[in-house]
């Protein structure tokens, strides 16, 4: 199972492991790991709830991961992203791809995180002195997942 | 003949509701028709919205204003995600 989407949290020792144990063909691992921040745009933050679409939500991320495969020679890749409610240090995501060589491995990671900040559907409300407020998309996310349709790649 | 429209985060807030049913009115066969006539009903959020504020998923694909609607679909309504 490459893709998950749950409320509890993951080991990220257990899944980095994951994604060379047994596979001899593995010579690099490239790990992302989301963690919730205490503030976010100068407004401390207490908590955060994170809300999907449940049914679309692991097609999505599926769907990212077959497009990295497409791009790069890829040996294992996880995803795995919480929702519900979440507090400052409590991980979000994980992404884990494995490769032969780290260029790749390094790309398609980021690819991934890049994919999914635009395309899966996920929405957080943060907690913070003001009340609850739902979090804007940021311009800049658009445009890191735009810079791979200009055909960057990694070697 | 109907179709199922879902709103999230802070569409469904503003809105009120999270689901309804609808009977694909005569003459929508696209996203951006059934935008429209969901806005001259009197959904002023998809009037006021621009296109970059509002996406939309059917059958749970990411989709264009020009995708066609047809009936049995699920029709998702949300802001830009903001995962990760």
């Amino acid at each position: 199972m490459s893709v998950s989407v749950q409320e509890h949290d993951f080991d990220i020792g257990a899944e980095t492991m994951a994604l060379s144990d047994g596979a001899p063909e593995v010579g690099a691992v490239a790990t992302f790991t989301g963690v919730v921040r205490c503030a976010n745009e100068g407004v401390s933050v207490s908590a955060m709830t994170l809300e999907h679409y449940p049914g679309m939500t692991e097609k999505a991320l599926e769907d990212i991961v077959n497009e990295a495969r497409q791009r790069w020679s890829l040996e294992r890749v996880r995803v795995i992203h919480r929702y519900g409610r979440l507090e400052p240090g409590d991980r979000i995501v994980f992404v884990g791809v494995s490769s032969a060589h780290r260029g790749v491995a390094f790309a398609a990671c980021e690819f991934v995180m890049d994919y999914l900040k635009t395309r899966a559907p996920f929405w957080k409300r943060e907690d913070t002195p003001e009340g609850a407020r739902w979090v804007e998309a940021r311009d800049s996310d658009e445009g890191s997942a735009s810079r791979w349709d200009a055909g960057e790649q990694g070697r | 003949m109907t179709i199922k429209i879902l709103y999230f985060a802070a569409l469904r807030d503003r809105l009120g509701r999270a689901e309804e049913s609808l009977a694909l009115p005569p003459g929508v066969s696209t996203l951006g028709e059934l935008q429209s006539f969901l806005a001259d009903r009197g959904d002023d959020w998809l009037a006021r919205a621009s296109q970059r504020n509002v996406r939309a998923a059917i059958n749970h694909r990411m989709v264009n204003p020009g995708d066609t609607v047809s009936p049995g679909d699920e029709v998702a309504f949300f802001p830009p995600v903001t995962g990760g």
